[in-house]
Order: C-alpha cells, then sequence, then structure tokens
C-alpha cells in the first residue's frame, strides 16, 4: 500500500515537473494561440485584454474581446500584468493553473476513493465480493487522478493559458463536495462552475442525486431483492430505520435533508457570487451587460472562429433566417437528454455526472480540449464498471488520430492556404462522432454492468435459496 | 412705319431698368447686411519636385444667411443647401480620391498636402448640430442622400460597423462628429459629373472647362472633394449661411503627355508644361457668374531657395518681386501680379506666387499659361516632421499586427534645432486610427519603440482614448497623442490583432482578395501649415489664399492596409448542415436507443436465439404470418372505437401544434 501511494506521488510529481519544464520552453509550441486550447471564452490573452480595460476605465465588456466572469479577472488579471525579470511572461499564470490542476487531481483522488469504498461496501452487501478482482494495482481514483494530470489535453490547456483548468477545478470540487457529503462545499462549487462556464449549471441534477443517494451503487432493486430474500418482512423496517442501518446497508431512500440545504447553500452562495459581480462590474457596466457579454455569447454563438466543436462551421455556413431555429435545437440537444439519463442513471449519479459533463463538452458552443480533460479524467473514476467497454481502443486510437490530424489540418488551411476550411471542419467532425461513441459506449457498459449485477446477484440468490 | 419697333424696343429697354434698379432698392431696403450668393474659381498650379505638376481647383460657393429668397438661389446649388437644412449639418467633408499622396515627394507641410491629400477611395466626416442622441440617424439620412447625389457607395457607411465617432484626434468636435471611410470605392467620371453639376457653370466655362475627363482620370493622384461649412444665423437659426468649398486635387505627369521627343540631354530639365498640354484644353474667359476668377503659379519654398542658389542673385531677385532677371524658366503668359510669401518661422526661403486672372481672356484670345524650364534644377519639398508609413506584420490568417512607424525627415532636426530648446522640447504626434472589427485589437498588446528601443508606453503616450470594436456592432478606435522627445529618429508601435471570422454572407464577392483597415491619420498639433502673404486688398478677395493663410494641423494619413481574411468554403452550406445535423442525430439516436434497450426482451431473444437455431425461415414466416394475421385481424377490431380516440387525440396534437405556430409567429418574427 505504501508503494502504491509512494507510486503516486512519484507520478504526480514528475507531471509537476513536466509542466513546469514546458511552461519554461521558449514560447510554449504556440500554444496560447491554439484554437484547440483557447476559446473566446477561454483565452487569457482576451483576459488581460479585458484588465487592461477596466484599467484603463472601462468596461471589460466594452469590445468584444472579454466574455468571462469578472471574478476570474479580478483574481488572474492583476497576475497577466505582472511581469518577473528573465522569467517567462505569464509565469504567475501559469502556475496558477498548475495549482489547479494538482488540486483537481487530488480531488479526483479523494472522489475516486470514495466512490471505491462505496462500490465495495455495496458489493459486499450483495454478496459478490468475488467480482473485484484484488489483482488492481492502483485504486481507480488513483489511476484517475493521474490520467487526469497525465492527460496531454490537461497539459495543453494549463501549459496552453486557457482558464479550463480553473472551471474543471471548480467542476470537480462541485463533484468531491457532493460524494463526500459536503454541502457547503458542493453548493459552492456548483455556482461557481455555472456562474464560470454556464454549462455545468445541468450538474445540479447528479448533485442532487449524490446528495439525496450517496455515491454510486448497484440498482436499487438489487437491494430490495437482497432484502426480500434474506429477510422478507425487514423492509418495512428498513425504511424507517435506516439512519441505524446506515453503515450496515446503503442508502436506498432519497433523502430531501441535503438536498434542501444544498438549493438554500447555493442560493446563498449564488447571491454573494452576484453581489461579488455587482460590486466588480458596476464601475463600467452593469450586470445586465455582464449577463449578455458572458452567457448571452455563449448562448448565441456569436464568434465563428474555429474550434474543435461542430457548431462554428455550422453557424457560419447557416442561412441567418435560420439561426435563431438551430440555436434553439442545439441547445435543447443537451437538455433533452437530461431526463431520460437521469432516470436510467439515477443510481449511480456520479457516472451521470460524467455522462453530463462529456455531453456538454461536446455539444456546447465553444469548446476546447480542456472540456476533454475533464470528462477523460473521470473516466477513470468507473474503471471497475466500465471494465468491459466496446471500442476502447478504437476509441483511444481515434482521439490520438484526431489531436493529432487537427492541428495539421489548421496548418494546412489557416497558416498554409492549401487546404480550406473543410479540412479542419472534417476533423472536428471526426472528433465529435468519438465523443459520441465514447458517451454511448460508456452508458451501456455501465447499463451492461448493472445487468451483469442484477444476474450475479440474482443467481447467488438462487444459489441460497436453494 | 420704320420707328415703332425701335421705339418699342427702347420702352423694352427702359421698363427692364426700371425693374431691375426697384429690385435692386427693394432688396437692399429690406436687409441691408444682405450679401450677394458669391462664386470664386481659382486653379493653383505647381511644379513638383518629381517632375510632376501639381493643379488645384478651388471653387467657392457661398449662400449668405438672409431670409430674403426663402429657398431660392442664385447660384448656390439648392440641393446642397437642403441637404444642410435638413440634417443641421455644421460642417462636412466629402473626398473622392484615387491614388496615394506621395507625402515625401509632393510634399508633407504645407496646406495642400494637409488639407486635400486624402486617403484613397471615399471619405466622408460631417459634424451635426443636433442633439447627441440624434446624430447617428442624420448620419445614416445623410449618407444615403450622399450616394445618391453623387452616385457613390456612400450608404455602405450607414452601417454602424462603418463610421465611427472620433472624440479629439481628428477634430474637436465633442460628439456630434461621425467619421466613416471607404477605402475600396473606385471613383470615376460619374461621380466628377455631379460634382460639376454643383458648379454655376458646370463645366462648360471658366476654369473648370479645363477638366478634361481622360487626363484627369490618367493622373497619378487625383482627390475631388466638398466642404461644407454652415453657420447658424443669429436670428432665426433657420436659414443658414453655407460656404460650399468644392476643390480638385490632381497629380498629372508633364512628361507622360508629350510625344517623346525630348532630347536625352532634356531629361535632365523638369519638364516644361503647358495648361493645354497638361488638361487638353484652353481656358477660354471665364465663368460670367464668378466674382473672380484666377490663376496662381506656385514656386514653393525649396524651389526657390535652389532657384536662388542657382542664379546666385539672391536678394536681388526677392527685392525685384520681378521676373525679367530670371533665367532658368520662362512663362509664356506674364503674371498679372507676383505675392511673396511672408516668412515668419522657417528659415528656409519663401515661395511665390505668381496670380494671372483670367478676366481679361476670352475665346479668340484663350490662356494657355506655360512653363519652360531652361536650367535643370532639383529640390526637394518640405516634410512633415515625421514621415509615417503603416504596415502589417505576421504571417498566416489567424493573427497579425499593425504597426505604424514615424521616421524624422531633416525637417525636423532643422527646425526644431532652430528653436533652440534641445532636451526640454516635446513633439506632440496624434494617430487617430479606425480598425474593422474583424482585426480584432489586443490594446494591451500596444508596444512603442523610440529609436529602435522598446520603450515604456506609460512614458511616451499623453492621452489616449480606445474604443474597442465589437463584433458586428461598432469598428474598434484608437485616439493618441504620443509625445516625443525633438531628437527623436524614429519611432514605431505596434498592436496585435486576431483576424475574424465572418458569417458567409458577410463576406464581398471577391472574399479572397483580402479586407481593408482604412488609413491612419496622423496630425502634428505643434505645426501648422499656413502660408502668410502680406495683408493686401486683393487677397481678401482670393478665398483660396484666404484658405491657405488659415493656421491648419499638418495632417498626414498612412497607407491603406490590406488583411487577407479565412474564408469558408462557399459552396457548402448544404453539406455542412446536413453533415452536423447527421451527426446531432446518430448521438441522440444511438444515445436514446442505449438508454430504452429492455434487458427482458434482449434475454428472451437469446432465449428463443438458443432456442430455435434450426429454422431461421420458419420463424420469419411464422412472424410474417402473424404479423398479416394481426394486421388482418386488426382493423376487424379497432376502428368503431379507436378511431374517436385517434381521432380526438389527433385533432388535439394539431391544435397545439397549431397554437404553437400561432404564438411563435406571434412573437418572434
Amino acid at each position: 500500500m505504501d508503494e502504491k501511494k509512494r507510486g503516486f506521488w512519484r507520478w504526480l510529481i514528475s507531471s509537476v515537473l513536466l509542466r513546469l519544464i514546458l511552461i519554461y520552453l521558449p514560447r510554449n509550441f504556440n500554444l496560447a494561440s491554439r484554437p484547440e486550447v483557447s476559446t473566446p471564452l477561454t483565452s487569457l490573452r482576451r483576459l488581460a485584454e479585458g484588465y487592461w480595460l477596466k484599467q484603463s476605465s472601462i468596461s471589460p465588456y466594452a469590445g468584444s474581446m472579454y466574455h468571462g466572469s469578472p471574478l476570474l479577472l479580478s483574481l488572474l488579471g492583476p497576475l497577466t500584468v505582472k511581469r518577473i525579470e528573465g522569467q517567462p511572461d505569464h509565469l504567475l499564470c501559469s502556475l496558477v493553473f498548475v495549482i489547479a490542476d494538482i488540486i483537481s487531481a487530488l480531488l479526483i483522488r479523494a472522489t475516486g476513493q470514495t466512490l471505491q469504498m462505496a462500490y465495495i461496501q455495496s458489493l459486499k452487501s450483495l454478496d459478490i465480493v468475488d467480482l473485484l478482482k484484488s489483482s488492481d494495482l492502483l485504486s481507480s481514483g488513483d489511476i484517475a487522478a493521474l490520467v487526469y494530470l497525465w492527460n496531454p489535453f490537461t497539459i495543453a490547456a494549463c501549459v496552453g493559458l486557457s482558464t479550463s483548468p480553473v472551471e474543471n477545478l471548480v467542476v470537480i470540487l462541485a463533484l468531491y463536495g457532493a460524494c463526500k457529503g459536503l454541502v457547503p462545499l458542493a453548493a459552492f462549487g456548483w455556482v461557481m462552475a455555472t456562474h464560470l462556464s454556464l454549462y455545468p449549471a445541468i450538474l445540479i441534477i447528479p448533485v442532487a442525486l449524490l446528495l439525496g443517494y450517496g455515491p454510486d451503487t448497484p440498482p436499487r432493486k438489487l437491494f430490495l431483492q437482497k432484502g426480500y430474500g434474506k429477510n422478507g418482512d425487514n423492509h418495512s423496517s428498513d425504511n424507517c430505520g435506516q439512519q441505524e442501518t446506515y453503515q450496515s446497508k446503503p442508502q436506498v431512500i432519497f433523502s430531501w435533508r441535503p438536498v434542501i440545504h444544498f438549493l438554500l447553500w447555493s442560493s446563498l452562495w449564488s447571491s454573494y457570487v452576484l453581489v461579488l459581480c455587482i460590486i466588480s462590474v458596476k464601475q463600467h457596466g452593469s450586470l445586465w451587460e455582464m449577463f449578455q457579454r458572458t452567457y448571452g455569447f455563449i448562448l448565441t454563438v456569436e464568434d465563428m472562429s474555429p474550434n474543435i466543436g461542430v457548431l462554428w462551421y455550422f453557424f457560419a455556413e447557416v442561412f441567418d433566417f435560420f439561426r435563431n431555429f438551430f440555436l434553439i435545437v442545439f441547445h435543447l440537444n443537451i437538455l433533452f437528454m437530461m431526463l431520460p439519463l437521469a432516470i436510467r442513471l439515477k443510481h449511480r449519479p456520479c457516472f451521470l455526472a460524467f455522462v453530463y459533463i462529456a455531453i456538454s463538452s461536446m455539444l456546447k458552443s465553444y469548446p476546447s480540449v480542456g472540456d476533454s480533460a475533464l470528462y477523460l479524467g473521470l473516466l477513470g473514476l468507473f474503471l471497475d464498471e466500465l471494465a468491459d467497454m466496446q471500442f476502447s481502443f478504437f476509441l483511444f486510437c481515434g482521439y490520438i488520430g484526431v489531436s493529432l490530424l487537427s492541428p495539421v489540418m489548421h496548418n494546412l488551411w489557416i497558416w498554409r492556404g492549401t487546404g480550406n476550411a473543410n479540412f479542419y471542419y472534417a476533423t472536428g467532425m471526426a472528433y465529435a462522432c468519438l465523443q459520441i461513441i465514447l458517451v454511448v459506449e460508456s452508458v451501456s457498459a455501465v447499463l451492461n454492468h448493472d445487468r451483469k449485477l442484477r444476474k450475479l446477484s440474482v443467481t447467488k440468490l438462487q444459489d441460497g435459496k436453494s | 412705319m420704320a420707328l415703332p419697333p425701335r421705339w418699342t424696343f427702347l420702352l423694352h429697354l427702359l421698363a427692364i431698368l426700371l425693374l431691375l434698379s426697384s429690385t435692386k432698392t427693394f432688396g437692399s431696403a429690406t436687409d441691408t447686411e444682405a450679401e450677394e450668393e458669391e462664386f470664386h474659381e481659382e486653379l493653383l498650379l505647381k511644379p513638383l519636385p518629381d517632375r510632376k505638376v501639381l493643379a488645384h481647383f478651388y471653387f467657392e460657393t457661398g449662400a449668405p444667411p438672409s431670409n430674403s429668397n426663402g429657398h431660392h438661389h442664385h447660384l448656390f446649388p439648392k440641393a446642397i443647401s437642403q441637404l444642410v437644412q435638413k440634417f443641421q449639418i455644421k460642417e462636412m467633408e466629402l473626398s473622392f480620391t484615387q491614388g496615394r499622396w506621395n507625402y515625401e515627394r509632393w510634399g508633407g507641410f504645407d496646406t495642400i498636402s494637409s488639407n486635400y491629400a486624402k486617403p484613397p477611395g471615399v471619405e466622408l466626416w460631417a459634424v451635426f448640430d443636433v442633439p447627441k442622441e440624434q446624430v447617428d440617424a442624420s448620419w445614416k439620412n445623410l449618407t444615403h442622400t450622399l450616394s445618391g447625389l453623387f452616385c457613390a457607395s456612400i450608404n455602405f457607411l450607414e452601417s454602424s460597423t462603418m463610421y465611427s465617432a472620433p472624440d479629439w484626434s481628428f477634430r474637436q468636435a465633442s460628439g456630434s462628429l461621425r467619421y466613416g471611410t471607404l477605402p475600396r470605392e473606385a471613383v470615376c467620371t460619374e461621380n466628377l459629373t455631379p460634382w460639376l453639376k454643383l458648379l454655376p457653370c458646370r463645366d462648360k466655362a471658366g476654369l473648370s472647362a479645363l477638366l478634361d475627363r481622360p487626363s484627369i482620370y490618367r493622373s497619378f493622384y487625383h482627390s475631388q472633394q466638398l466642404h461644407l461649412t454652415s453657420k447658424p444665423s443669429d436670428l432665426e437659426g433657420l436659414n443658414l449661411g453655407i460656404v460650399l468649398e468644392q476643390t480638385l486635387t490632381v497629380v498629372l505627369d508633364p512628361s507622360s503627355q508629350r510625344t517623346s521627343l525630348t532630347h536625352i540631354s532634356e531629361s535632365y530639365l523638369q519638364p516644361s508644361w503647358s495648361l493645354s498640354s497638361i488638361f487638353g484644353r484652353k481656358v477660354n474667359g471665364k465663368c460670367v457668374l464668378a466674382k473672380s476668377s484666377n490663376v496662381y503659379l506656385q514656386l514653393e519654398r525649396g524651389l526657390v531657395a535652389e532657384l536662388k542658389k542657382n542664379e546666385n542673385y539672391g536678394a536681388d531677385y526677392i527685392a525685384s518681386e520681378g521676373f525679367d532677371g530670371e533665367t532658368s524658366f520662362e512663362l509664356s503668359v506674364n503674371p498679372d501680379r507676383v505675392l511673396k510669401e511672408e516668412n515668419s518661422r522657417h528659415g528656409i526661403g519663401s515661395s511665390f506666387l505668381y496670380e494671372f486672372s483670367v478676366e481679361k481672356y476670352s475665346n479668340s484670345k484663350p490662356f494657355d499659361l506655360g512653363l519652360t524650364w531652361k536650367f535643370p534644377v532639383i529640390w526637394s519639398c518640405q516634410q512633415a516632421p515625421l514621415h509615417s508609413s503603416r504596415f502589417l506584420m505576421g504571417s498566416g490568417n489567424e493573427n497579425g499586427a499593425i504597426a505604424i512607424s514615424l521616421k524624422s525627415t531633416d525637417l525636423n532636426d532643422s527646425s526644431l534645432g532652430a528653436n533652440g530648446a534641445s532636451d526640454g522640447c516635446e513633439l506632440h504626434v496624434n494617430i487617430f486610427q479606425v480598425v474593422p472589427w474583424y482585426t480584432r485589437v489586443y490594446y494591451h498588446s500596444l508596444q512603442l519603440f523610440v529609436d529602435d528601443q522598446p520603450k515604456a508606453v506609460g512614458d511616451f503616450v499623453e492621452k489616449m482614448h480606445v474604443l474597442p470594436s465589437k463584433d458586428k456592432i461598432s469598428p474598434g478606435m484608437m485616439e493618441m497623442v504620443l509625445k516625443l522627445p525633438c531628437g527623436v529618429k524614429s519611432a514605431a508601435l505596434t498592436l496585435e490583432f486576431d483576424k475574424g471570422f465572418l458569417h458567409i454572407d458577410e463576406y464581398p464577392p471577391d472574399a479572397n482578395q483580402g479586407f481593408d483597415i482604412p488609413s491612419a491619420a496622423i496630425s502634428f498639433p505643434d505645426f501648422h501649415a499656413s502660408m502668410l502673404f502680406p495683408r493686401n486688398d486683393s487677397l481678401k478677395k482670393s478665398p483660396m489664399l484666404s484658405k491657405f493663410q488659415e493656421k491648419s494641423h499638418v495632417l498626414s494619413y498612412t497607407e491603406v492596409l490590406l488583411v487577407p481574411l479565412t474564408t469558408p468554403d462557399f459552396s457548402m452550406p448544404y453539406n455542412v448542415i446536413t453533415i452536423t445535423c447527421t451527426v446531432f442525430a446518430l448521438y441522440f439516436g444511438s444515445l436514446l436507443n442505449v438508454l430504452r434497450r429492455r434487458v427482458g426482451e434482449e434475454e428472451r431473444l437469446l432465449k428463443r436465439k438458443a432456442a430455435g437455431k434450426t429454422g431461421r425461415l420458419s420463424e420469419l414466416l411464422s412472424r410474417l404470418s402473424a404479423k398479416l394475421s394481426g394486421r388482418s385481424q386488426e382493423p376487424a377490431q379497432s376502428p368503431s372505437n379507436s378511431s374517436s380516440l385517434i381521432n380526438s387525440k389527433l385533432l388535439l396534437k394539431v391544435l397545439l401544434v397549431v397554437a404553437f405556430a400561432v404564438a411563435w409567429q406571434y412573437y418572434f418574427i
């Protein structure tokens, strides 16, 4: 166990060292200007421009440069102008992002450990412990944290001066808080994540489920069956006396108390954030302007500069008459799948959160590799459930292929002028397809895993009865 | 019987005379100080150092503020006066320019270069006398009117992405100034004709008869301008005193228009020219409606100094103010007067103006001024303190940088050195730059290089006003006052920008040609371009010379920049829409499929497969028969009971859809 731990820390430190080396490399491979890394929302350069405008007593939202949060502006803005002699520009910001990455990795690790404990617990209570392979070298939390840290996407987003490490951090914070049952922390994470990038707003469902049901478990039916199988009349007592049996038996009933606490806390945090926003923007603009420039900019895909998503080219080409229609359709597409997923995966709120994050990072208006880094890191949390996922090798190769091809196509189109926009759009398309396959396959793998568990427990039950 | 016609004629004459006198007395009785509408025509010719000739036509029509004749005018074009009254224009300038003024060779420190050298294409600015919130509306209407008047696409300036409102760097006007340029507007005769129509004599008589279209449009540079100034009358503000200045500045090459009979030895000589050789026409007398009609020939300071040096008759030349002693050139017509500039500050020399009055010439004796050089002369023009140029840096279609470089000219050293102040003196430079929104400028990336050394921006920028661009709404504008030390050799400032991506409809038909960034205006508030002439009555008569005497900032425009932007594939909209929607459908369909797959059914299927591996065909057949039978049974049972139910449901659905459609139509469209 000690050796495992030491291994984890060694890998963590070496990932930090790698980041530092990359930061000190001259010009960072121009990562900061890559469209894959810095979108109009996450670009630190735009943040610096916003800060400059604010310093020269103009509203930071006066031009169409900055579209981020005013709080991030007042946090990171002073760091963008501070230069240390002989050190690379934006060193302080890069350090902040490195720290954010480390914290996120540690939080992922802690979340993973909680999840794994819950998983083992539930398997034990179902008497199917033999499913667990004791040959696991590292726990899924450690693996997820290391996947997050060593993912080239994460490294690119961290070194490439985009604010997505911070956005990822608050999303992970919300999940961690919800997993551990720390309601104020979860509420803070959720409010901040929503404030920073709007799309995490849909995480309210998984977070509420997490708080209500506790971490991921196999379907509730199994426990009920188990309960019936063991002692048929114990069910009612199980229901009312759940507080006492909390340790021994996984929680089955949705408890409203933490959810209401969560709602209260999040309203508190959001009013606090709003007040802070008002204070920081009131000198030069209004809150309404801020909403228009941040959320309005996200929702009405105004900037059509290329990114790895599919919407930029679509809205650059679509006829103006249909623009509003398609805006509604594409944004509803994210919301449409929320309810079916929530119904089907309500016993696995953490996985549900992962699916939501993956879907929103695929369909959002300005996606970047930082978003992919987040859901790929979270993917590591569900190692046991996703053990027999299909197409995983194909997906792995696909991700590598796309991330190699995309810069090449971009170069051909933008810099050399020998290719055209369709080349780059094609890689975006392929990337979207890969993400779709990933989401669909992971969901089906988890559902299959549940089926397998059920089958096992049913046979166990029958064995036990006979 | 022979007398009556003569009598009647005399009577007629008498009647007309009486009428005339009565109207005159009546007019003078009603408003004594009301002046007549006036029209002046003038032409300035000036040999340029690079063997070219500058011709500057100046027409001024003035309408005095008077209520006597309502909306009627004798000379003043009615269209313009209506324009001024309708849009409450305080001042307006419209210029159509082709070619670029060569500041290094044609001068950068005189009234012509700072007032009449304009950026290529169309430039329009106007100051309105309306409340601030109505300025934009007035501007929009004005652009449409002007575009109709001048057959040009000035109406494109209507869109808010095309114009800006400079505060102080371009011209002092608090908030009511609008400025817009169309760098790519092609200027042609269709713009000149309506411009000429505003003149009382059109191009039929007077100096405007010289305007031969082929020679104008063959020129290196021509700029046709319209400048309006109106002074609200004190009484009611209804009728305005308007002054309309129309100028046409042409730089012509006299040598190219001559047949190549010149000897090689003559090539050192400046080319000799005459009005008929450069315009192909002569002046057949003045326009009868013009109050004054003069032609001036200007020899600028540098040239005079050079002549003095060459001929070595220095003081004698100036004292005599004559041209009989002159040996290096010859004029074909004797000037009526010679004006010598009163030199106040610059110790270089003073320029000479030869004045020719066209009034005494007629059809039978046309005016044809010619200048023949006898000795080669080489001189240079007076330069602006800093020569400005602008260029793009970077490659690729993603980002780049704009650089404005200012290089000191020799004038700077000499004139400021003469001022005596060595360390304490400062040179102020106003920079006014408008960038269209699709070049997203990072103003925080402003870098300043003074004498090729990077310097802190705060040390040299005295004042800066930035209006960042808004996507598809407004262009970015930068106004800046640089404060440079006098001995500065060069200064440069760079601004980085990202290139934007436009919607497919926003690209012009020739999208791959690139987009223009309009010229930046760079002015030097410490320097004034003016020529001072000895006070004289005759000067008052000439509006052009009085204009030359006015102090104006030295102003120069930089180059127009051409920015190539990436283009989407214009032939692809349908493909993109279908492919993207397919991907979305793929996502939606497959995810939903995974979610609603039932385990029980699958297991049943597996069992069935395990059980009946033998006959797939039979299975299919049985299924088919079941389906058929089901169908055959169904119509027997269902129609009576379910049709009403289905119908009501269907009706409800249809009604819902209709209601939604109506609501949509009502609220959103």
